[in-house]
């Protein structure tokens, strides 16, 4: 197998990332610590300009990676965020009712016929009565975008319909006006907690990325970034707890979001040793049922004061 | 094979393991392919499960397939070439005594350090070495990896890798986990390496087939191992999760009640007369009241306890939820599942309460059925839904059918989950047919089924 150089002849209309590396790099100069995998498929999303759904627990850093991905290169982040029963108004676009209505108002004093009912209806389905939301808007920025629609699992099935022109074709169809296709693709990223299986259609489209609990090292590596004041030793002692809570049969266990709370903690506290006393008493910080917090105190063996 | 055809085959292999790989997603990964740089086998494998995976408990066949399809290596490498000591692999017996501990050493050095590269290479060896099973043609060789384990006995090493990481300041606890948790993955990098073996010698869609296993929440319940249930055990509580976020979604679809005239004439008032905007009159949403009646016998104790977490977990959708277990003697358990309780606690108190199901210890249907109705007269009345789980398997006994079909005709609905396929109810001491007569038999082999069966009834 020759070792082929990437990409090489390929138009490429934007510029994302350079390689996987440069994506790891540029990330990581934008605060948000990546692996390999991560990295590799950010960067083709960028490449092959397809949405990019990603995957994971609560707070792993799904929603952060868009932002850092904006961050990266510089691009404005625009975010949809998604609810039972966000609709095709508030997500695309919708007419701005009133301001026909003071149209057609305006306009009815003078002229009268036929001529004149052509000319409102034709002038009142213009762009300027047209109030763009989210979807709509990343797709006709000229400037680099990044569209983030964050929690899709959370909307109905017919906001999937909707989504799966967007993200297809880039584009999006307005009965009165026509089709309006993006000059310049955004970098679509879609963030799903699994509470609900997407459709078919949806993923087809999409890269897929799973992010999970990332291992000790790594870890150690955001908190520390994090939370800048933290000491090596504290920061080492949190991450082994951490990984350890993980292991143990918890019903939610602690993100790195949650870990990163919990350096910040130690930090108000003013807490040089993590010693068990300490991790007995500040365990609400990571785990939030009463039942996972006395397991973790039995199978850790902490002392409680 | 060129890389067309082994992208094909890969792709063929994927859908036979249950992965819906569609042609564009198919065209999507080789445009990925065309994107990256092909010098790190982890850069392919990533882009590969970044078009072709889109479900997370899909990735461990993903990766089973993958290792068969795009080898770690082939035969026994370029290393291995280099030293040059294989020239007459039949001469002699390779594994004689020295060897082995020399091997053994290496090993035990290795895990100590925890270097997952030297691991990997010795795993190789090992199968290379202890592993071989010579054929008397060519085709007909193969590998073994029991055999290479057996000599190798990596077991062994469990209690010095236990001192050495003492030494390094761990605990005793973590020390042994640690451990524990290293020998583990030699023992699946040496499984792995056979079965790569095996793929170079008779073709990877013959091992695809073969070795892959299906996907958790596929997976039968019968054929589980003990870390295959402890996965399970750690799914059933986002199903729980998925399933209560299903059922909302579809109650608030079904919200609109029927026509509330009076609001809407109201509401006209302020239109002028005209009926704008019609009201409804919320639905009563129905919730069952469910009453489960397992069987906690061997054969069927890890589908009882699946059912009877996921139930649990949603009680919620329903409006009471009593269980019961029987061996050959009925015991009420709706106790043990407190809500917010531990689920460590609840399969621990749930063991407990399997010996006071059991009388004589052989499973009874017949018996279990009369005493349920003789102990607990009161658990089934009109409103109440009845859940039978079990294999149906009496040992031949007496069945009380008249009992249960009583039960049955008092309950609002009734059914029974069986964990076995259809193919072998009915057959041997099982009275799957008999029962199945009376009431509606559903196949429940899988978490899969559990999930939708439990959102039916729901």
């Amino acid at each position: 197998m020759a070792a082929a150089e990437p990409g090489e002849g390929y138009p490429r209309r934007v510029t994302w990332f350079a390689s996987p590396a440069d994506a790891a790099t540029r990330l990581r100069e934008a605060g948000y610590l990546t692996d390999d995998a991560t990295a590799l498929t950010a960067y083709l999303a960028g490449a092959l300009e397809k949405p990019l759904l990603v995957e994971g627990p609560a707070g792993v850093g799904k929603t952060e990676l868009a932002k850092a991905v904006a961050r990266a290169t510089g691009a404005e982040l625009v975010r949809l965020q998604c609810y039972e029963g966000l609709d095709e108004a508030r997500a695309l676009y919708e007419w701005n009712y009133k301001k026909q209505l003071l149209r057609i108002q305006a306009s009815s004093g003078r002229g009268s016929g036929q001529d004149s009912w052509s000319e409102t209806h034709d002038d009142i389905f213009t762009e300027e009565f047209l109030l763009t939301r989210p979807l709509l808007g990343a797709i006709r920025r000229e400037e680099p975008t990044v569209l983030l629609v964050d929690e899709v699992d959370k909307t109905d099935i017919e906001v999937e319909g909707l989504l799966l022109e967007v993200l297809s074709d880039f584009q999006v169809t307005i009965p009165e006006l026509g089709t309006v296709t993006a000059t310049r693709r955004p970098f679509v990223v879609l963030t799903s907690n699994a509470s609900r299986e997407l459709s078919e259609a949806v993923k087809r489209r999409c890269l897929f990325l799973h992010l999970d609990y990332p291992d000790a090292e790594r870890e150690r590596a955001i908190v520390t970034s994090q939370v800048p004041g933290l000491d090596d030793k504290v920061a080492a002692q949190l991450v082994d707890v951490v990984v350890r809570l993980r292991e143990l049969e918890l019903k939610k266990a602690p993100s790195i979001a949650e870990s990163v709370d919990w350096a910040r903690t130690l930090i108000a506290l003013q807490i040089g040793d993590l010693d068990e006393a300490t991790v007995a008493r500040t365990l609400g910080v990571v785990l939030k049922h009463a039942s996972d917090q006395r397991r973790a105190v039995k199978e850790l063996k902490l002392a409680t004061a | 094979m060129s890389l067309l055809d082994t992208h094909i085959g890969f792709v063929e292999a994927l859908r036979a393991a249950g992965l819906s790989v569609s042609l564009a997603e198919g065209l999507d990964a080789i445009s990925a392919l065309e994107q990256v740089s092909w010098h790190d086998r982890e850069t392919v494998r990533a882009a590969y499960a970044a078009t072709l995976v889109k479900r997370q408990p899909q990735r461990v066949t993903f990766d089973a397939v993958f290792d068969i399809y795009y080898p770690r290596l082939v035969g026994d490498g370029v290393a291995r070439e280099r030293d040059g000591d294989e020239s007459e692999p039949a001469a002699g017996p390779r594994d004689t005594g020295p060897d082995l501990e020399r091997f053994r050493e290496a090993l035990a050095e290795a895990l100590a350090s925890g270097d997952q590269q030297t691991l990997q290479d010795l795993a190789a060896e090992a199968v290379a070495r202890f592993g071989a099973m010579p054929g008397r043609g060519p085709g007909l060789s193969s590998w073994s990896a029991y055999t290479s384990l057996q000599r190798v006995s990596p077991a062994e090493l469990v209690d010095r890798l236990v001192q050495g990481l003492l030494a390094e300041g761990l605990d005793a606890d973590r020390a042994q986990r640690t451990a524990g948790r290293r020998i583990g993955d030699f023992t699946r990098m040496v499984e792995g390496d056979a079965r790569r073996r095996i793929a170079e010698e008779k073709g990877p869609e013959h091992v695809a087939g073969v070795t892959v296993r299906p996907t958790i929440d596929r997976l039968d319940f019968t054929a589980a191992r003990r870390s295959d249930l402890e996965e399970m055990r750690r799914e059933v509580y986002p199903l729980a999760r998925r399933l209560a976020a299903r059922l909302t979604k579809e109650q608030h679809a079904r919200r609109r009640g029927p026509l509330d005239v009076r609001r809407t004439v109201r509401a006209s008032i302020a239109t002028g007369g005209v009926p704008l905007t019609t009201h409804h009159r919320p639905r009563r949403p129905h919730r069952t009241e469910l009453v489960v009646l397992c069987d906690v016998s061997g054969s069927v104790a890890n589908f009882a306890q699946f059912t009877l977490m996921l139930v649990f977990a949603l009680r919620e959708a329903f409006s009471g939820v009593r269980a019961f277990t029987f061996v050959d003697d009925v015991a009420e358990v709706s106790d043990v599942f407190r809500p917010g309780a531990d689920v460590a606690e609840v399969m621990e108190s749930l063991a407990a309460s399997m010996s006071q199901a059991a009388m004589f210890g052989r499973t009874n249907y017949g018996r279990a059925l009369t005493r349920f109705a003789e102990e607990h007269p009161d658990a089934i009345g009109p409103r109440s839904s009845l859940l039978v789980l079990g294999d149906g398997r009496s040992n031949y006994s007496d069945l009380a059918l008249p009992v249960l079909a009583d039960l049955a005709g008092r309950a609002r609905h009734a059914w029974w989950l069986n964990p076995e396929h259809p193919r072998h109810w009915a057959t041997g001491d099982s009275a799957a047919d008999q029962y199945g007569a009376i009431v509606p038999m559903v196949e429940c082999r899988n978490l899969a089924q559990l999930g939708e069966f439990v959102h039916a009834i729901a």
